[in-house]
């Protein structure tokens, strides 16, 4: 088959539908290894979208290629637990080993070597993709078959079964992880209670999002459920956001891996509360491996009529397709994967108006996160009462932790919210541990005075990130690696973030380089401010977060790499004009800096 | 004018009416509210974020917020102008701005605005990305050198020319860019037309007319008269 016979085959499969350009890049890509200009075009042209439109698309992924890549293609995961498992010198080997240069494909188009952010293999790391395609637990003697196997170009799919293999290490387990529930028992629960009962139900259990914000789901299903869908399709929809960027989270991986008809039929109770016969799990591209596995999950369900028209007998119709990312952190923003679902780049939308009320397609959408989605099955098979006996007041039920970092035990770790974060590091095995990274990079550094904290959205919500940074561990590099990635993820919409983002990184690094003075302490908190109130989203206004609690926790950390600690600028610049004082003849005051600026002129 | 639809703004009174945003208000009443990507005749795009204000309080954008009874909104403060500084100065460095040499000098909104915020220096390091310059089109230069992604132009040529031209795409300080809409990124492969609304929108000298560069005289432009806080108008020609 041709190329061209290739793309159209594709084409023809998504029905030449440009709200599906995400589907179709990615699959025309797995086969023909990039996405050329002619590609592009010839999609376009399919679509029936303008060629600036599918080329913006197209590179605002990573995972996207608009130049040839290698026919290995290697992508180490650069999160800081991996980082501290070693990456970086097993990377520089790789690349010393291949002749390479990161970020370049060798001359012979065989092979290229850069990073990537974080995997979602934290607990079983340092962590790579080849070819898309996760390998986990990377050690020396690993690499250097790996090389062998590159140099004689055998296909991955060749390559040795057990460097794929992912690991559950589920290290605890409560009433989520320990369910007892049969695929349909909660959803024919839920249908015996009918959506308006099953609603409150959700509401009476005081359900909240898992992805971090603890929106209560109860009142977010009834807004979806309250509003109508509109113009010449209306239609309901819900969508599980399983787009688990944040770095150090893995626990949707797990729930995914093992738990997927718990997932699977927690979006069909959604779709039955607010009304949608479709639903959209939205994969994130590291996860690729689990698309196979999980449609074939999907097949099995729609045999026992547990998916599909007319449900265990009911008049529910509910079905689910899998959609994959591309490498995008910013698509975990609700809106900003709804127009990826959409095939744009993935943008987050000026809100309101919210997706509960013009989400997919302009309809009415409620996106949930994976968690979120498993725990309401709970819910709908031993009912609320029995639900918010578990966790606190205002913090119901349990939570998954993806626990990593320095600890004997990485793993999940399901507990009842308003569990410490003492506790944990004890039952995981942490010892001399410094600091927690609560939620990732966009939540909480947590110190040892704060150990005492509780796991809760009273206290300290977390989307599930648990990494643990023992004392030996330098902080300031831990907020440089966070400041690295969000320059690297910032979608660049907004001036704040885009720019922003960067200005931190490379201030980062220039302290990193000991070229680093107070000034430039004073100018990070500034961006902090201005990015916190100024940006267009969440990925922004928390983009600065590490470095704000490392500067006021770990501040010796910074100090010790700065110049001097005196309020004095890095470059001095009228001392740099005394060669030309010299060479002009002058020494009034006009030809000295200081007093030649009126002060305050500048910010 | 229904008494009730009113908000202040500094402490002044402006009406509106209901749907209006805060921006579109302020406007319609003659007062200025710092803006780059707003545009009176396009649905705001609340990306360059020199609209930012207080509203009760807290922070939003005046471009995309409607405007609500009794909103005690905050425009020109120090803190607000000090953040618009600081957002002025990323744009300066994060592309390539040489006023001096730009035949856009004077016409300028960037440029205006950063005059009228009294931005000193460009303050951070400069980037100096390397952006191309697109020559292709008989009447018209593209110097994506000084795009501050506005996205103006992409409105205008879906809205009004009903072309498509541009579109923006690609991600992060690097990526982020206007794509032109053909195989080979050059616009003379484009249908673009010299008399197209997206070839006179562009606020900053990206889009320039071949062969009009000095046309009207330095001293003469359109900020050389009066500053852009004196200029507030709901339409442009
Ligand atoms: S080219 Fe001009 S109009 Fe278009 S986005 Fe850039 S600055 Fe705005
Ligand atoms: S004018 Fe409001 S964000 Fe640009």
């Amino acid at each position: 088959m041709s190329d061209t016979d290739k793309i159209d085959a594709v084409l023809d499969r998504h029905r030449r539908d440009g709200t599906r350009l995400m589907q179709i890049l990615r699959e025309i890509q797995e086969q023909i290894g990039w996405l050329s200009p002619a590609t592009l075009t010839r999609v376009a042209a399919a679509v029936g979208w303008p060629r600036a439109e599918v080329s913006g698309t197209a590179s605002f992924y990573s995972f996207f290629h608009k130049r040839p890549r290698g026919r290995y293609c290697v992508l180490w995961s650069d999160n800081i637990t991996d980082r501290m498992l070693g990456n970086a010198d097993l990377m520089d080997a790789m690349c010393k080993k291949l002749w390479l240069e990161p970020g370049r494909v060798s001359e012979d188009g065989l092979v290229s070597v850069n990073t990537t952010s974080c995997t979602g293999m934290c607990d079983q790391g340092p962590a790579l993709l080849v070819n898309y395609r996760a390998v986990t637990r990377m050690t020396q003697a690993r690499l250097g078959e790996m090389v062998g196997l590159i140099r004689n170009e055998t296909p991955v799919a060749e390559w040795p079964a057990e460097w794929f293999e992912v690991e559950d290490n589920i290290r605890r387990k409560d009433i989520l992880l320990a369910h007892d529930l049969v695929p349909g028992q909660a959803l024919s629960a839920a249908l015996e209670r009918g959506p308006e009962e099953m609603l409150a139900e959700i509401k009476a259990a005081r359900l909240r999002g898992r992805g971090g914000a603890g929106f209560s789901t109860g009142l977010k299903w009834e807004a979806c459920r309250n509003a109508a869908g509109s113009g010449d399709n209306p239609a309901h929809y819900v969508v599980c956001n399983a787009d688990e960027g944040e770095p150090g989270t893995f626990k949707d991986r797990v729930l995914l891996t093992s738990y997927a008809d718990l997932v699977f039929e927690g979006m069909s109770i959604a779709g039955l509360v607010v009304g949608a016969s479709s639903g959209l799990l939205y994969l994130r591209g590291e996860y690729r491996y689990l698309l196979e596995p999980l449609e074939s999950a999907l097949a099995t369900r729609r045999e026992a009529n547990l998916l599909g028209k007319n449900i265990l007998g009911s008049d529910f119709e509910f079905d689910i397709e899998i959609h994959l990312g591309a490498g995008a952190y910013i698509c975990g923003e609700e809106s900003a994967l709804i127009e990826s679902l959409e095939g744009k780049p993935g943008r987050p939308r000026i809100r309101p108006p919210f997706p509960v009320t013009n989400g997919y397609l302009g309809q009415p959408t409620t996106v949930n996160n994976v968690e979120t989605l498993a725990a309401s099955c709970l819910i709908a098979a031993h009912g609320s009462e029995w639900y918010a006996q578990h966790g606190t007041e205002k913090s119901t039920g349990t939570k998954l932790l993806s626990v990593s970092g320095d600890c004997e035990r990485p793993g999940i770790y399901e507990y009842p919210y308003g569990v410490t974060v003492r506790q944990v590091l004890e039952d995981c095995g942490a010892t001399d541990s410094q600091a927690v990274q609560n939620s990732g990079p966009s939540g909480v550094c947590v110190a040892e005075a704060e150990f005492g904290r509780r796991i809760s959205f009273e206290d300290l919500p977390t989307a599930g990130a648990f990494m643990i940074f023992d004392e030996t561990r330098d902080m300031f590099e831990v907020a440089r690696n966070f400041a690295h990635f969000f320059a690297h993820e910032s979608c660049g919409f907004c001036t704040p973030c885009r720019v922003g983002t960067t200005l931190v990184r490379n201030m980062m690094d220039k302290i990193a380089r000991q070229h680093g003075s107070p000034y430039d302490i004073d100018e990070l908190f500034k961006l902090h401010r201005l990015m916190q109130g100024a940006s267009h989203c969440g990925l922004g206004n928390s983009a600065c977060n590490p470095v704000f609690d490392t500067l006021n926790k770990f501040r010796p950390a910074y100090e010790r790499r700065l110049q001097s600690l005196d309020y004095e600028p890095a470059f001095d610049l009228d001392a740099a004009l005394s060669q030309a004082r010299q060479m002009t003849g002058r020494d009034d005051a006009a030809a000295h800096l200081a007093t030649h600026l009126p002060n305050g002129a500048e910010t | 004018m229904n008494a009730i639809n009113i908000f202040q703004l500094d402490g002044e009174d402006i009406p509106f009416r209901q749907g209006q945003t805060i921006m579109q208000a302020a406007t319609r009443h003659g007062t200025y509210i710092p803006h780059l990507c707003w545009h009176p005749d396009f649905s705001p795009y609340g990306s360059c974020k020199l609209c930012t204000v207080k509203v009760n309080g807290r922070f939003g954008s005046a471009c995309t917020m409607e405007a609500q009874p009794g909103m005690e909104v905050e425009n020109r403060t120090a803190e607000l102008d000090d953040k618009r500084r600081t957002l002025l100065q990323m744009f300066f460095v994060e592309g390539n701005h040489f006023c001096p040499s730009c035949e856009k000098s004077g016409g300028c909104t960037l440029q205006a605005t950063a005059y009228e915020l009294k931005m000193m220096s460009p303050h951070f390091d400069m980037f100096y990305p390397d952006r191309p310059v697109d020559a292709s089109h008989p009447d018209i230069l593209l110097d994506f050198n000084r795009c501050i992604m506005c996205g103006l132009c992409v409105a205008a040529s879906r809205e009004v020319d009903g072309k498509n031209v541009f579109a923006m795409g690609g991600r992060g300080l690097l990526g982020r860019r206007v794509h032109v809409s053909s195989e080979s990124g050059k616009l003379a492969d484009t249908d673009f037309a010299v008399t197209d609304r997206a070839a006179s929108i562009c606020p900053v000298g990206v889009i320039l007319k071949k062969r009009k560069g000095f046309a009207v005289p330095i001293g003469e432009r359109k900020y050389d008269l009066a500053p852009i806080s004196e200029q507030v108008k709901e339409s442009t020609p």
